[in-house]
């Protein structure tokens, strides 16, 4: 990320503040490079089991057996995507019904009227022919509970992190594995940390400023 | 891996076929597929055709401000066909989007791990597709001011969509499919979008696929949703893609015209519009393989497979044309006899016998594997399977209208030549995106591709293993031996 750390990445700031307090220059962790997912998948599991919470893993692409060697746990986006169809079913049917079948005011929510709109005699409440439209609003509010939940939980979009200032790093989207152990993790320590990460043999260990 | 690889359209059960040729690296198979974006000039080919693409969407422009200008009577749409060519057009292209979201959800579902090498290619297609498609419907309402009526919006009129039509379901059914569609591409796009920004050259470059890339850095906590968002669009995608096309079936299903009024339409549009858009796909890919290097990815096993697909669907859409003429026969009715004996026989016979012959005949070639791998033969059929296709909805749509009940309001349809130049500009406007996607956008799903390669596994290289990676971007089964500690 030779130019792209520097635009994305405001690496102004922190210089700046560099010399007022001398807390700000922290560490943000540790960084350890490797060269196969073989390798990460190993890795990951011995930094599981020495107890490390704060840790992440950087992939070119999803590992196989990379969730269960760092031990995490499903997400509840299924959950949400299940609220956000469920919303659009719902909503769907009470327009529908609402818009063709029904003749009051909802004057004191929004100045709307219903109208019953009796065509080709069928009834007012015509669930079959109101299927279609409670379908694909069921689908569309499904979907973007899906990208946006995603988004959300993953805590993007975030134009700057930590690891964006390293060099190295611009391989993580290409075919190097990396795993960050941070600073603030309570099991962290400088010394010990680097020397577990230097027993797993990686390419290299970097140390991230926050 | 000294020697070139070719051909993997080998049949041997004891090894599996390699998706990805000649790489065993993943470094090279970024740069492959991103010096499509990175070289300093596209070929001359991108520039003639984008020139074309360029023109065309000019004209495109033209003939609909013409349209709107002077009104709908400068189309051919006359008493009795009140549906010409807008429809015609509208069908052919929401047909073409179908192969993508296809592609990209259903084989996914059905871990058919050669999609990855053109889901992102056939997505594009869709949407542009689906983009063309939308056009119509829009100016064939001919006040195109008040095309805000068909959406449910509060007004001072009191007036709201029909919702017991077909046509205000379409609304509702083609929307939500260029919605979800586009997301499900975006989804696919943004880790790649950081590969390009991690690449790139210059400042602006840098800048733009950054911001689109939305800051990932490929953590594994991320690609652990990012793996259930995806499997969770395909499964919600799969049914929306066979609904979208059942509902434009019902735009002439649920009508009491003889020889629209049938119950196979709903299926047998969907495996028309499926047939048409691995067509679009194959037309599309054969070109672009070549002109960009890209054989090691769109290998020939994909074109293989693409081509096996087209001579399925092929051969039920001949089916449904053989069980339209049987039931019109069975059910006894006489104008539904009429109406189908009217299209093989009478005045629109040369539109009928088009499309058997490109759309039944052509694919059964596929039958044969020394056609199901020769790129020109390959490429020919599936322009034929194009232009059948959009004469399929040329025949269902004309000759049910030109001559339906009663004989004293018979006619003959003429398209005009705004007609004629309004479809080739629509042409226009699907090249001119395509062709900015290819140059702008990686063409194939990088993370996807490195995903199925052998080396992508972790036990790659163990004694004993069959050198093949579980599954990429797939639902991985959970353990209760697993440790948890990571709440989401």
């Amino acid at each position: 990320m030779s130019d792209s750390s520097s635009i994305l990445g405001s690496t102004a700031a922190p210089d700046r503040e560099a010399h007022l307090t001398p807390a700000a220059n922290k560490l943000y962790g540790l960084m350890a490079e490797f060269e196969s997912p073989a390798q990460i998948v190993a890795a990951a599991e011995k930094v599981r089991d020495a107890g490390y919470r704060w840790w992440d893993c950087h992939t070119p692409f999803p590992v196989h057996g990379l969730d269960q060697a760092m031990g995490i746990r499903a997400t509840i986006l299924p959950v949400l995507v299940f609220f956000g169809g469920l919303t659009g079913t719902i909503a769907a049917l009470v327009l529908q019904i609402f818009t063709n079948a029904m003749s009051f005011d909802l004057w004191a929510i929004v100045w709307v009227r219903g109208y019953d709109y009796f065509i080709s005699g069928k009834p007012m409440n015509s669930l079959p022919a109101f299927i279609p439209v409670t379908f694909e609003l069921t689908v569309l509010l499904a979907s973007l509970t899906v990208f946006f939940g995603l988004l959300l939980l993953n805590g993007l979009p975030r134009l700057y992190h930590p690891v964006f200032k390293s060099q190295r790093f611009a391989r993580a989207s290409d075919d190097r594995f990396f795993l960050v152990i941070e600073a603030k993790d309570p099991q962290f320590s400088r010394t010990k940390t680097e020397a577990m990460l230097q027993a797993l043999k990686p390419l290299s260990i970097e140390a991230l400023d926050s | 891996m000294s020697t070139l690889v070719i051909d993997n359209t080998w049949d041997d059960p004891a090894k599996r076929a390699p998706l990805v040729l000649n790489h065993d690296r993943f470094d090279t198979v970024t740069a492959e597929i991103c010096r499509v974006n990175e070289e300093a000039k596209p070929p001359m080919a991108w520039y003639v055709t984008f020139g074309i693409s360029l023109a065309l969407l000019g004209l495109l422009g033209v003939m609909v401000m013409y349209l709107l200008a002077t009104g709908v009577g400068v189309w051919g749409n006359q008493h009795p066909v009140m549906w010409g060519f807008p429809i015609v057009n509208f069908v052919f292209w929401v047909g073409i989007g179908h192969a993508g979201t296809l592609i990209s959800a259903i084989l996914f579902l059905f871990r058919q791990k050669w999609r990855t090498a053109i889901n992102r290619f056939a997505e594009a297609m869709t949407i542009f597709a689906v983009m063309c498609a939308g056009i119509f419907p829009a100016i064939h309402v001919g006040r195109i001011w008040v095309i805000w009526w068909v959406f449910p919006i509060p007004n001072q009129m009191d007036m709201w969509p029909q919702f017991r039509s077909p046509l205000i379901w379409d609304v509702f059914a083609v929307s939500t499919y260029f919605t979800v569609s586009t997301l499900f591409w975006y989804v696919g796009l943004i880790p790649d979008l950081a590969t390009l920004r991690d690449r790139a050259t210059s400042k602006v470059k840098a800048i733009a696929y950054g911001l689109f890339a939305l800051g990932w850095r490929g953590s594994n906590r991320h690609w652990h949703r990012y793996e259930r968002a995806y499997l969770l669009l395909a499964a919600l995608a799969t049914p929306l893609v066979l609904s979208v096309h059942s509902v434009v079936s019902f735009d002439f299903a649920v009508s009491q015209l003889p020889g629209w009024h049938t119950t196979i339409f709903p299926p047998y549009f969907v495996a028309g519009a499926i047939f048409s858009g691995f067509a679009m796909v194959v037309t599309l890919a054969v070109p672009a393989r070549s002109l960009w290097g890209l054989k090691n990815f769109i290998t020939l096993r994909h074109l293989e497979n693409m081509n096996k697909i087209i001579l399925l669907t092929g051969t039920i859409v001949g089916y449904a044309y053989a069980m339209e003429f049987f039931i019109a026969w069975y059910s006894g009715a006489i104008y539904e006899q009429f109406a189908f004996v009217n299209r093989a026989f009478g005045q629109y016979a040369w539109a009928y016998w088009i499309m058997i012959s490109c759309n039944v005949i052509t694919p059964q070639l596929f039958w044969f594997k020394k056609a199901r791998t020769s790129i020109w033969i390959m490429f020919i059929a599936s322009l034929l399977v194009n232009v059948g296709m959009w004469f399929e909805r040329f025949v269902i749509v004309i000759t049910t209208l030109s001559q339906d009940f009663l004989p004293s309001s018979w006619g003959y349809f003429t398209p005009t030549w705004v007609d004629w130049l309004t479809f080739l500009g629509t042409f226009g406007l699907f090249g001119t995106f395509f062709m900015l996607f290819i140059r702008y956008l990686p063409v194939i799903a990088i993370a996807e591709v490195k995903g199925v390669m052998p080396q992508a596994d972790p036990h790659y290289g163990e004694e004993g293993h069959e050198h093949e990676s579980e599954h990429a971007f797939g639902f991985q089964p959970r353990r209760p031996e697993d440790k948890e500690e990571d709440q989401s």
